[in-house]
């Protein structure tokens, strides 16, 4: 077996907890629209390092989690995230050989879709969808993606040696 | 893009034999299929308020420890820690000041309870309906929505607490809005601002009776069908009217700042500043409707 032991949940667990305490962090209103998916990236990182343990379904339930406290429509992140994870699960093989920056660029990829999934169930409750978001939120994730890629892993390996 | 899907699932079957159910490749696709359908019907029940409830109120539970750790740790330690690291001596001239707010509003208040003895025995003389003080309990706010649209602010008081759904909401200065969604433990109110809220209000100088409709941002409001001709000036106060049975009547809610009337239009453009501290408001008053809060469930 060339499998490496499996990540502990509670390790996954808190960050994704620190995730959505991150989230919750109060932001002045001009920086709302830079504000890091954090949710999204740390799903992403466990998606691409630990495949067996997250996927589509986590994903969805962690999005359930963050519909509820962001006051979205019940099921929008949900929705949002569980294609993100679907994508970074077909994925993970070739991106996880990449180096730091070319993985930032699939993030923003990533994030690009995230933000249409977002912004389309938004437009279709008739509210307004702020055009900003569909760069800005991409970018802060490809911006974000390193440290957090370096710091996940950080703790993974730490975690994971025993 | 579309023709490497098939390509990459044989592919990952080969490199990895033996695998269980939930390790097969076409799980994945099927797990999002059953996400997805599962995110569309949760949204459109969640969108037209029905059976979705249970799961927003589940929710709530699990949302509920993080709210109340987030506030703890970004804003209650970054105040406490402020209060620690301030010098003895702004805190001797913070404390004296207040004192002399009390004492100013002490002495208001006072005048303020002999014109509300007087305004009831007027009433009773006039046996019209009186309206003896509201029931109200405090809340304290634990967050607002971070969604870009949508104004609401999240409560600490939930059905534990009595409160039910369209209770109006309310602060030291004016009227916040109205309760929204009710879970165990916390709820949410809709700001007076939000884009989504109306508020039947009458101008306290002429009791002209009109509708403050939400404009999207915080501070941000606006008269609905008022006439060209219509008496409002700046500076007018609107106060809630109790039309509609929703809010209590008689709460200041918004004062007007601006008044135009475009050569076309049929109406007057009346923009409101709310008197209620929307943005920073830490704790607000959460009124009973006057049968108390075991009865008066229907919120329409």
């Amino acid at each position: 077996m060339d499998r490496p032991p499996a990540v502990p949940v509670g390790v996954i667990v808190s960050s994704f907890v620190a995730a959505y305490l991150l989230t919750s962090l109060p932001m002045a209103e001009w920086a709302a629209p830079w504000r890091p998916p954090w949710v999204a990236l740390v799903l992403l990182y466990w998606c691409f390092a630990a495949p067996e343990r997250v996927g589509v379904l986590v994903g969805w339930g962690c999005g359930l989690v963050l519909d509820a406290l962001v006051g979205a429509l019940i099921g929008q992140y949900a929705l949002a995230l569980g294609v993100v994870a679907w994508l970074a699960r077909r994925s993970y093989r070739r991106v996880r050989l990449l180096p730091l920056w070319q993985q930032g660029l699939s993030v923003f990829g990533l994030m690009v879709v995230h933000q249409i999934i977002v912004s389309w169930v938004t437009g279709l409750r008739g509210l307004t969808v702020e055009a900003l978001t569909f760069v800005s939120v991409p970018i802060a994730a490809a911006v974000v993606w390193p440290w957090i890629f370096l710091l996940l892993r950080l703790v993974r390996q730490r975690y994971q040696a025993e | 893009m579309l023709g490497r899907w098939r390509i990459g699932t044989r592919r990952s079957e080969a490199v990895r034999p033996g695998m269980n159910f939930f390790a097969n490749p076409s799980s994945p696709n099927l797990r999002l299929a059953v996400c997805a359908a599962l995110s569309l019907a949760l949204m459109v029940s969640d969108h037209h308020r029905e059976h979705a409830a249970w799961v927003r109120s589940a929710l709530s539970m699990v949302v509920y420890p993080l709210r109340l750790v987030a506030d703890t740790l970004f804003v209650e330690v970054p105040r406490d820690a402020a209060t620690w690291l301030s010098t003895r001596r702004s805190l001797i001239r913070e404390a004296e000041a207040l004192r002399r707010q009390l004492l100013v509003l002490g002495s208001r208040l006072e005048r303020l309870q002999e014109i509300e003895g007087e305004n009831r025995r007027l009433r009773e003389l006039l046996e019209s309906s009186v309206r003896i003080e509201d029931r109200v309990l405090v809340a304290g706010v634990l967050g607002m929505d971070t969604g870009s649209v949508s104004r609401r602010l999240v409560l600490d008081k939930g059905t534990r607490h009595g409160i039910r759904p369209g209770q109006s909401v309310i602060d030291a200065k004016g009227v916040v809005g109205q309760v929204d969604r009710v879970g165990p433990l916390s709820s949410t109110a809709v700001l007076i601002t939000d884009t989504s809220h109306a508020l039947p209000v009458m101008l306290a100088r002429n009791g002209l009776r009109s509708i403050a409709v939400g404009g999207g941002s915080a501070g941000d409001l606006a008269l609905a069908y008022l006439p060209r001709d219509a008496d409002v000036e700046v500076g007018d106060l609107l106060v809630s009217s109790g039309l509609g049975g929703r809010f209590p009547a008689g709460y200041p809610a918004a004062t007007v700042v601006k008044v135009e009337t475009d050569r076309e239009g049929r109406y007057a453009d009346v923009r409101l500043r709310p008197l209620a501290n929307l943005r920073r408001a830490r704790e607000v008053l959460m009124v009973f409707p006057p049968d108390g809060p075991a009865e008066g469930a229907d919120a329409g």
